[in-house]
């Protein structure tokens, strides 16, 4: 039985290399065809922000990334609602590629999954 | 008595974090229980474990050198990613040879490998525990 994968992706796109890091298994995870799903949470959501110019720091942008995720199966980027209302970002400064997750649906949304990934 | 597989992954460095000690106490403690430990997985910050570079003062603990020995006395499947590790500049020989280094740091009871044995780990074990994510 195909198992389903959710990694759980929590740090800023520049902060280190956590938010690539955690990208990467999301690629090698759908490559493996399981089931895998990204949710951006705590200052993971940064990682969704539109117009983002990392040239300078210089780091490469992340959403190139991001935006091929629908190229190895993952459809949508789930994002937690509360996440976004506590840094007081709006659903219009993101790139239009996420699924948002309210208050409540959280819980049981990881729990469908066979395996969660935290990063 | 029913006993369990686990995996663990290790995601923080020994000087910046508490990760890799928690990790090594977790993982004698699987096996003294009598469990197993079906994989180790060095992974972000994590794969400073495996450095055989690391040199902490003499009255410190040497935690890349308990991994070490941890290791091989039970025989245990170690993995760095080879990703992560080579920006970081944690190397095996092989490595070192291929993109021209001058010296190598990974001792041969790690492997370096790819993602992949993270994502195995995740679904062979009975269970996956992250420690400094």
């Amino acid at each position: 039985m195909e198992q389903s994968v959710c990694v759980i992706s929590t740090r800023a796109p520049y902060h280190g290399q956590a938010a690539r890091e955690a990208l990467d298994v999301v690629l090698v995870s759908a490559s493996y065809d399981l089931n895998t799903s990204l949710l951006l949470m705590g200052d993971g959501v940064y990682q969704l922000l539109n117009n983002q110019a990392p040239e300078q720091l210089p780091r490469k942008n992340l959403t190139s990334m991001l935006k091929a995720l629908p190229m190895y199966g993952v459809e949508t980027i789930y994002v937690d609602a509360e996440s976004l209302e506590e840094r007081g970002i709006s659903e219009e400064q993101l790139l239009p590629v996420f699924t948002l997750l309210e208050e409540g649906a959280l819980a049981p949304f990881i729990a469908q999954y066979d395996k969660v990934l935290n990063f | 008595m029913h006993t369990m597989k686990y995996a663990l992954a290790i995601y923080g460095a020994p000087a910046s974090s508490q990760a890799g000690q928690s990790a090594l106490q977790f993982a004698k403690a699987v096996i003294t229980r009598g469990h197993s430990i079906q994989r180790l997985f060095f992974y972000q910050d994590g794969v400073h474990n495996a450095s055989t570079l690391a040199s902490p003062p003499q009255d410190e603990q040497h935690l890349c050198q308990e991994w070490q020995t941890f290791i091989k006395e039970h025989q245990l499947d170690s993995v760095v990613c080879i990703a992560a590790a080579l920006r970081r500049g944690i190397i095996d020989a092989g490595e070192a040879e291929r993109y021209e280094r001058p010296a190598h740091n990974l001792p041969d009871v790690h492997q370096l490998s790819g993602l992949g044995q993270l994502v195995d780990a995740g679904l062979e074990a009975d269970r996956m525990v992250t420690f400094g994510a």
